[in-house]
Formats: structure tokens, C-alpha cells, sequence
């Protein structure tokens, strides 16, 4: 068998991965029609393309039904529990560079902290009746972040797009998403709170803790790994 | 463990509250899931199931039996009351696959407006016995004296209303008391927010349900809160004094009691604990050897609001809880709608209970 390497499917993410691993030797393409998931991969033996989506990556990682994988930081965070005993961190690849940040309304001028939110937070829950939505997809970090540093009475909702346009939509008073210049944000009449960062993320090589590996596997990662200089 | 083995146990511990004159109660396992939100937050998600249907939403596998308890008792309860239950409890494990996710719960519990300090020492002393002679340490403790302390502070209500919110966070409790006491420097956007003449000069359309006048209330606190004096060196050193006790009941007790004298707002608080001893003392429990940590408890019993306790392993730090407890008056004042009961309770582990009796 063969060492299964996991790439997000498309768009530019697909294409910077096969560009980094080009710059080291390694060529992958894929094969047959363009709607069609099927890869080559040229320059070491044994390895296999398998095309997924990147949010799909990091559950593949854990179930070790892939033995490498790119794909974000901030997915392999949200999606698996203790992740660094499932997957380890072999290159960080230089793109798809993201913050996981936390922003509210601009004309917000009291809230600039966690400090500030909180307080606006226990404000708001008093006169509305109901706690503060901070609209996310990323429920576990966020969740995690507001708990390590104090924040109370809020509410998750769940955005799975079009994320920036819930406060305006009044489905949600703040927001938790992923921005990398903070454009989105403006154009919506957000700002970040100046100590909401939860997560830096950008597109890495991951190698799972849970495939199993036998003898030619092996071989082939080692020289897969030499050729990347990740060993 | 087997689960025969320890359902069976279970049974047996159940029987034995019943003995003592308690009453069995049952309570679903799903539980409507904005009760159990409103009460604890967005936290509660991350320890307990959510499971949803189209026709009742969503619904929360029972993290625990207190709430449901408290809300049956509530609706159609006679006073006074003490029930008792077992059953399994679900906890959500995201960071520790050692940890059961699922296990059986056996609880006692008491609303009795009478004597609260002998219903305390009651509750204490019923799980002490029913633990039998696990090699168990107890740990003791009392929010209901930090409360007192935060409320008696020469400062303004709002602070004190903030304070008391985060008393179950102790790291921004702390933060906060830097700030009203002037250790930690006023974040510089804070300074320019108070400083502008017009401080939505700048600023973006107004969007989503927060208004303009709620942004001009809180500026009109922050404002009022600037102007408020910082809290003492003196006070802050007694709340550090207080957080910082950790004796046997009689020693720490003596503590209070000299703390009390800078602070007389927690004399009430600590003559509460003063009765407890005494009650603990008149029901056999041997209060020489019973800790009493002022902090304990504040970060993972949020409702507690009074006495706290908890059993653990001897020398095994590594596992839960094998019993915790505590008073928690507040909680039937939030799911009372308007009216209120005194009440405290605990729950039992069988489960570890009989791994550490195998082990010995």
C-alpha cells in the first residue's frame, strides 16, 4: 500500500499546495476530467493523491484514514478534541494565512476589550432579556477563548456563511470568523477588539498520530519527508 | 466496574437516604435545553449533550439531577422536602478521554427553611456516612463569605454588581479588583473614549439590535465609575486574606473571625460558618480534622452560593470528585419565578466509590 497524502480539492488553496510541493520535487496533478477528485503525484514512489475538502482534512487525519494532510490550523483546532495526540505539525506552508478573530459593530465605541464586551455583554442581557449572539462556525475556539479569559453571558449562533452580514441582519450582535485583511469587516461596519485574537492559522502539513503504516509505507514517508526537509 | 454492580450499589445507597426519611424522585434524562443555557451560559455546551427535534428544540442530556430536582420540587414541592435519587449523568468530554462521559449519580437533597446551618451539617454527614470508610479526603468551603466580603467593599454598586458576577471566574475577578483598585493602568482606548469630546465622532453607521443609547449608557457608567474612588490597599489585602484561607475548620474559623474585625460585613457570613461547625460537631462529624479552603469551589460549582464540599481520593489526584455538595439558595430564587427555598444537597459517585474500595 501506499502513503495517502490529503489536499483540499480546489480553488486556490489546492493550487498553492501543489506549488509548494512542486518547489520541493515533488509534483502533484490531477488526473482525468476537472470535475472529477483524482490525482498523480510524480518525483517519490509510493504515495498516493487523495483530493478532499479541507474541512473534511483534519477528520480523515484523526481517523488515520490519511497519513498527511493540508489543511488550516483553525479547522484541525475546531474539529478535533486534544488534537496535537492526533495529528503532529510537520510544515506550516506559508499561505492561506488567517486570524481567528473576534469583531463587533464599529459604532461600538465602549467596547474596544474582552474587558469592554463582557460588560456591554451583562448590559445587554439585562435590557433585551436574552444573552449577546456572537455569530461563529468556529464554536469550540471561540468557546474555549471567551471562557480563558472571563466573558460571560453570550450565546453562540451558528453561521456557516455570510458571517460579517448577521449584525446587520440582527441575527447576532458580534461576530467570530476568519479575516486575513480585515476588508469583509469593514465593509460591514465591524472592528476587532483589540485583544480578540483567538488563533493565528495558515495551510499546514499535517502527519496523523493513527494511520497505521507497514513496511513500504514507511520507506516511502521517510523519503517523502526528506524530500519536503520536514524530517 | 460493572454496571449491574454498580446500578446495584446505587440502589442500595438511594435506599439508604430513603431510610433516612427522603422521598424518591425521578427525572428525565432529556431536559429542555434553554433552562439549563440560561442558567449556566454557553458553557454548558461544552459539558453536556445537545440533541434537538423539529417539534421540541433543542434538548440537553441531564448533566446533572439538581436542576430538574429543584425545578419539580418548585412547581409542586410541600415543605419541607428531602428526596432523594439515582440515575446516569452525561457529560460532554472534549480534552479527556479518561473521563466518563456517562455515569450514575446518586443525590440527596433538602429544602427547609428551619435550620440551615443543622440541613448543611444533615446533607454532610448523610454522604460522609453513606462513603463508608474510603480512604476519602474532604475539602469544605463557604462562597457565601467571599460574597459577603465583595458586598461590604467601600465602592460603588455597580463594581460590586460585577464583582459578584464574576465571583465563579477567578481570573477576571481579578483583573477586575486590579482595576477598581487602581493596580492595573486604565487601557489606553478607555482613556481616549473618556477624554473625546464626542466620542462617536469617528465612528461607523450604527447596525444590529444594540443601540446608540445603550453605547451612551455604558460610556455614562464608565464615566461614573472613573470618578469613583479606587478600592483600598486595605480592603483588597483582606479579600486577598480571606481567599487565602486554608485550615481546619476551628483554625480557619479563628481566621474569619480576625479578619472580620477590619471587615464586620462578613460577620454574618461567619457566624453562619460558626453554627455550621457547631451542627457539623452535634451530628458526630470530627470538624479538628475537616479542611476548610475559603476558595473552594469557585471554579467549577457555579450555582453553589453557601457551604461547598467535596470528596476525593486520598492520593489520587487524577479522578473526580467522589461526592460534592452544596448549598444553593440562589438557584431556587432563578428557577422559583418568585418565590424562594433554602436548599442543600450532594450526590455520590458509586461508581468511583467502588473502584477505590476494589483498590484498597
Amino acid at each position: 500500500m501506499s502513503v495517502k497524502l490529503g489536499v483540499p480539492s480546489k480553488g486556490r488553496l489546492m493550487e498553492k499546495t501543489f506549488e509548494w510541493f512542486g518547489e520541493r520535487g515533488v509534483t502533484l496533478s490531477r488526473t482525468g476530467s476537472d470535475r472529477e477528485y483524482a490525482g498523480a503525484v510524480d518525483g517519490v514512489d509510493g504515495v498516493e493523491l487523495v483530493l478532499l475538502s479541507a474541512g473534511e482534512i483534519p477528520r480523515e487525519l484523526a481517523a488515520g484514514r490519511i497519513h498527511l494532510g493540508v489543511t488550516g490550523t483553525d479547522l484541525v483546532r475546531e474539529k478535533l478534541g486534544q488534537w496535537d495526540q492526533q495529528v503532529e505539525e510537520l510544515a506550516e506552508l506559508g499561505f492561506g494565512h488567517a486570524d481567528l478573530i473576534i469583531a463587533v459593530p464599529g459604532a461600538w465605541v465602549d467596547v474596544d476589550t474582552l474587558d469592554d464586551l463582557d460588560a456591554a455583554a451583562a448590559a445587554f442581557r439585562a435590557k433585551h432579556g436574552f444573552r449577546l449572539r456572537i455569530a461563529t462556525k468556529y464554536h469550540r475556539l471561540v468557546r474555549e477563548f471567551l471562557r480563558d479569559n472571563g466573558v460571560a453571558d453570550y450565546q453562540l449562533v451558528d453561521s456557516q456563511g455570510a458571517t460579517e452580514g448577521t449584525v446587520k441582519n440582527e441575527t447576532a450582535e458580534a461576530v467570530a470568523d476568519i479575516t486575513s485583511t480585515g476588508d469583509t469587516l469593514r465593509a460591514n461596519h465591524l472592528k476587532i477588539l483589540s485583544d480578540g485574537l483567538i488563533l493565528k492559522s495558515q495551510a499546514t502539513l499535517f502527519r496523523s498520530r493513527k494511520a497505521p503504516m507497514d513496511e513500504a509505507e514507511r520507506t516511502a514517508m521517510k523519503q517523502l519527508c526528506k524530500l519536503l526537509k520536514v524530517d | 466496574m460493572e454496571r449491574a454492580a454498580i446500578r446495584a450499589r446505587a440502589a442500595a445507597l438511594r435506599a439508604q437516604f430513603e431510610a433516612e426519611g427522603a422521598q424518591v424522585v425521578e427525572t428525565a434524562i432529556l431536559q429542555p435545553a434553554d433552562t439549563l443555557l440560561d442558567l449556566y451560559g454557553e458553557d454548558i455546551r461544552a459539558r453536556a449533550y445537545v440533541t434537538s427535534d423539529a417539534l421540541r428544540g433543542e434538548q440537553m442530556l441531564r448533566p446533572d439531577f439538581t436542576v430538574p430536582v429543584v425545578q419539580m420540587h418548585m412547581a409542586h414541592g410541600a415543605e419541607p422536602a428531602r428526596y432523594t435519587y439515582s440515575g446516569e449523568v452525561f457529560r460532554r468530554q472534549e480534552d479527556d478521554a479518561d473521563r466518563a462521559n456517562e455515569y450514575t449519580q446518586v443525590g440527596y437533597e433538602v429544602f427547609d427553611r428551619e435550620n440551615p446551618a443543622d440541613a448543611d451539617a444533615e446533607v454532610f454527614s448523610f454522604i460522609l456516612r453513606a462513603l463508608g470508610d474510603a480512604p476519602l479526603r474532604a475539602a469544605t468551603g463557604d462562597i457565601g463569605v467571599l460574597m459577603a466580603a465583595v458586598s461590604g467593599l467601600n465602592t460603588t454598586e455597580a463594581r460590586k454588581a460585577a464583582l459578584r458576577r464574576h465571583i465563579w471566574h477567578p481570573r477576571r475577578f481579578r483583573a477586575l479588583i486590579d482595576r477598581y483598585s487602581g493596580r492595573s493602568p486604565v487601557p489606553p482606548s478607555r482613556a481616549a473614549l473618556l477624554a473625546a469630546n464626542d466620542p462617536f465622532a469617528d465612528s461607523a453607521p450604527d447596525i444590529g439590535l444594540r443601540s446608540r443609547a445603550e453605547v451612551e449608557t455604558r460610556i455614562a457608567t464608565l464615566k461614573a465609575d472613573a470618578e469613583a474612588a479606587p478600592i483600598g490597599d486595605n480592603e483588597v489585602a483582606l479579600l486577598d486574606a480571606i481567599l487565602s484561607v486554608r485550615e481546619s475548620l476551628p483554625y480557619a474559623l479563628e481566621r474569619l473571625r480576625d479578619i472580620a474585625v477590619d471587615m464586620p460585613a462578613i460577620n454574618p457570613a461567619v457566624a453562619r460558618v460558626a453554627d455550621r461547625m457547631k451542627a457539623l460537631q452535634k451530628r458526630g462529624v470530627d470538624v479538628e480534622r475537616l479542611d476548610f479552603e475559603a476558595s473552594y469551589g469557585r471554579t467549577s460549582m457555579e450555582y453553589y452560593d453557601g457551604f461547598v464540599f467535596g470528596f476525593y481520593a486520598e492520593g489520587r489526584a487524577d479522578l473526580p470528585a467522589v461526592a460534592t455538595g452544596g448549598r444553593y439558595d440562589a438557584l431556587t430564587r432563578v428557577l422559583g419565578q418568585g418565590t424562594e427555598i433554602p436548599a442543600v444537597g450532594g450526590v455520590i459517585r458509586p461508581g468511583l466509590l467502588m473502584a477505590l474500595e476494589a483498590d484498597k
